[in-house]
């Protein structure tokens, strides 16, 4: 790419109003501090499913569902548009599991019957996917897949465990790899009613919602494998990488709010007499977040553009968004905290979710130095 | 086709039929890349004044000035139209440098029609090199502390003091300075004039500064007793201060911008030079730490220019946002990373001066490096654009410095 030939990195005015409204309507409704009311509620949802569903009725969650699946039919640019604003307050609702992973995943392997019966209800805000992949022994590497899937006269048998299942809890479907020869993966969409199926809710330090998935000698179908057989290595690593990609938008968005409201905070903070927000060490060090997230907006928005524009750039692209979008949420987090100071530390501020979730998104589909490895291998070195 | 379509074609055609083929792909045709004329300009490349003569007969040295002064009176669009055409094939500008992209412009908008008609001509012709009297050596970062002194005596300014960092002041013809012409003023920004020093007038005296990279561009320039017409002043006497000011902020965002090479080269860069010094010819860089050094550089390198081309779209869709002014603190880090990690993987072959035992592109590479040191300090240093960036973009309150 040279900067003539760079693909649009702007929001036409349609996005702008989305953009808008997505972030008027999150700023009012969705505010961070909910992730302590579901946490400390033991809420058994850990989201608010109304508020899903009026965002459905909104479209927003059609938004990248073709049209014969009750979509709206538009790009991942509009949906990275609305999950960069969910991002702003942290939001715990499936946008991840359902929209990124289970979505991503139809999309790229569904099959015709497997979409049909499963998006027009992610549209719809009725149904909510989740993505088993992490395992024990994953160590950050998805291809590590120690859950076992055995060929049977009817389909195959699954066994295994699966980790931090993000909304695992209460999925309608669940996506789970499996080893199906000694290389090959493959993807198959389970029913988590089924017998043989347990799942136990994990509690995270970040206000997502998770569970452990265990498949106990489980019987599945052909008709559960989602795209072809031993071939779900890549096809895993293809929805990470528009997972990533949407990721990072959530975190560009969150690194926004939690610079917003530190700026918000030193302008008025008073210490010596003064605003704390006058002293140029603190200046300074605003200034260099204020940089990361300018870098970060641009590095997302050509991802976003890229899986709607420019297939053979998602890899090279997701690995520099999810990279740069973890360290500079990770800044802006840590520098919120530090300039809130003691404030900052205490269970009471919602900063301290920004910090959490910081730590939670960049350890989420691979940290940003595994995603250096792969530029590098990318580009030849 | 749209007029802006018709023009792009029009301006293709022309660059393509007339910069001589061996200009092609030598340049990324920045405003100060090239050729920069004046009366001490020694250039003998047939093609280099070929090209300067045709632009200068077309009016595209200088497209958006007035044809009255040897301009071709564009619009702005249009001439960005041309300078983009040239960059597309790598010409250089056929008259580039300080006159074009500085003065000229404060001249235009300043200046009164004779001071128009006296020099603009000169600078689209390339016959008259400008150079620029700013900084002096208490007044670098705090530039309104300057002091060179402007007294007016009859029909003349007499101005004694010293300029620095006066960039090619030996071979330029003439300097535009800030002086003070009142040193009595309440603040120290007013008090400030902008005056035009022909460099052939006595007692001025010019110095080559060598940088810690040996060979530089810059001067000092001592002013003793010079004598010059009043008429030289530019605007308002006093008020000298507001244009200095337009001009910084058009340099910051033209040194962000022109240090941008190729998208992607400086990581090129680098992992060519660690194949040729850990002879790696292929393959994985076996050092993982530096591969990962690597990639932070490179995955940089593509933000800035992802993050320039945004910049450039919407200054184009008609609402430029505030993110032009951190260009050029990310834009000369990047540089001073590409050259640290250059210098890493050449070990001590990167130690060279000069002489026997070391490559010719590995010393000129280590000249780079230093010379790379004093980009985050001119142009405004980099602490000068976070106190911009932190008043002007977030809004913080203004505290001691």
């Amino acid at each position: 790419m040279t900067e003539d030939r760079a693909p649009s990195l702007l929001l036409n005015d349609e996005q702008k109003m989305l953009s808008k409204t997505a972030y008027e309507l999150i700023r009012e409704r969705a505010p961070a501090a909910r992730i302590r009311t579901f946490r400390d509620s033991k809420d058994e949802v850990g989201f608010s499913r109304d508020l899903w569903s009026d965002m459905a009725e909104l479209g927003w969650l059609g938004l990248q569902i073709p049209e014969e699946y009750d979509g709206l039919g538009l790009g991942f640019f509009d949906l990275a548009v609305v999950l960069e604003q969910s991002g702003r307050e942290l939001m715990p609702e499936p946008f991840v599991s359902t929209l990124l992973l289970g979505t991503q995943a139809l999309l790229l392997g569904g099959s015709d019957a497997q979409k049909r019966a499963l998006l027009p209800g992610v549209a719809a805000g009725e149904t909510v996917l989740a993505l088993g992949y992490e395992e024990a022994g994953s160590r950050g590497d998805a291809t590590n897949v120690a859950t076992l899937a055995k060929k049977t006269a009817e389909g195959f048998e699954l066994s295994g465990e699966k980790l931090q299942v993000l909304d695992g809890h209460l999925a309608d479907r669940i996506i789970v790899s499996a080893a199906t020869s000694q290389e090959g993966l493959t993807l198959f969409l389970v029913d988590p009613a089924q017998s043989g199926i347990a799942i136990t809710r994990q509690t995270r330090i970040d206000g997502l919602n998770a569970a452990i998935v265990r498949l106990d000698a489980i019987s599945v179908t052909n008709e559960a494998v989602v795209g072809e057989i031993d071939a779900g290595g890549a096809l895993l690593q293809s929805i990470l990488d528009r997972a990533s990609v949407g990721l990072a938008a959530q975190m560009l968005g969150a690194s926004e709010q939690a610079f917003a409201d530190t700026i918000e905070y030193i302008k008025e903070r008073e210490q010596f007499g003064v605003p704390i927000g006058s002293f140029q060490a603190l200046q300074h060090r605003a200034v260099s977040v204020y940089t990361e997230i300018t870098l970060t907006r641009s590095v997302v928005l050509a991802a976003a553009r890229a899986i709607d524009e420019a297939p053979n750039e998602i890899p090279r692209l997701a690995a520099l968004a999810k990279s740069i979008a973890s360290e500079t949420f990770m800044l802006a987090a840590k520098e919120a905290i530090q300039m809130h100071g003691g404030i900052g530390v205490t269970d009471d501020h919602d900063v301290g979710f920004y910090m959490k979730r910081a730590q939670a998104t960049y350890m989420t589909f691979g940290k940003p130095s595994q995603h250096r490895q792969r530029w590098a291998e990318l580009h030849g070195y | 086709m749209t007029d802006s379509e018709a023009f792009r074609a029009e301006a293709r055609a022309w660059v393509r039929e007339n910069a001589p083929k061996s200009l092609w792909r030598t340049s990324g045709s920045g405003p100060f890349e090239g050729y920069w004329g004046g009366s001490k300009c020694e250039e003998t490349d047939p093609d280099v004044l070929r090209w300067r003569d045709l632009g200068v007969e077309k009016g595209w040295t200088a497209p958006a000035w007035p044809r009255e002064y040897g301009g071709g009176g564009l619009n702005c669009e249009q001439e960005q139209i041309i300078h983009a055409e040239m960059k597309a094939i790598g010409v250089p500008r056929p008259v580039a440098g300080q006159g074009l992209a500085m003065f000229g412009p404060v001249l235009l908008e300043h200046g009164n029609d004779a001071q128009r008609a006296q020099h603009l001509p000169g600078i689209a012709r390339g016959e008259v090199r400008w150079c620029q009297g700013y900084s002096e050596p208490n007044a670098g970062s705090d530039l309104a502390n300057l002091q060179l002194k402007a007294e007016r005596d009859g029909d003349e300014f007499v101005l004694n003091g010293q300029k620095i960092w006066t960039s090619h002041a030996d071979l330029s013809d003439w300097i535009y300075c800030l002086a003070r012409t009142d040193p009595n003023a309440p603040k120290k920004q007013m008090g400030i004039s902008v005056i035009l020093v022909d460099l052939n007038t006595p007692g001025i005296t010019i110095r080559r500064i060598d940088l810690i990279s040996g060979y530089s561009p810059f001067c000092e320039t001592f002013f003793d007793d010079v004598r010059v017409p009043v008429g030289n002043l530019v605007g308002i006497e006093n008020e000298g201060w507001t244009i200095a000011k337009a001009i910084l902020g058009h340099e910051r965002s033209s040194i962000g911008r022109s240090i941008a090479r190729q998208p992607g080269s400086a990581q090129r860069e680098i992992v060519s030079r660690a194949r040729k010094h850990l002879a790696v010819p292929e393959g994985a860089i076996p050092d993982p730490l530096l591969r990962d050094e690597l990639a932070s550089l490179g995955m940089r390198e593509e933000a800035f220019h992802l993050t320039l081309a945004r910049i450039q779209q919407s200054a184009e869709s008609g609402t430029p946002g505030p993110e032009g002014s951190i260009t050029k603190i990310v834009g000369t880090e990047l540089k001073q990373k590409r050259f640290e990690l250059g210098m890493q993987v050449a070990g001590i072959q990167g130690l060279g001066w000069e002489g026997p035992g070391f490559e010719e592109d590995d010393l000129q590479y280590t000249r780079d490096w230093l010379r790379s040191r004093a980009s985050t300090i001119e142009g405004g240093s980099s602490e000068i654009q976070k106190n911009i960036v932190s008043k002007l973009v977030l809004g913080l309150p203004e505290g001691k410095k």
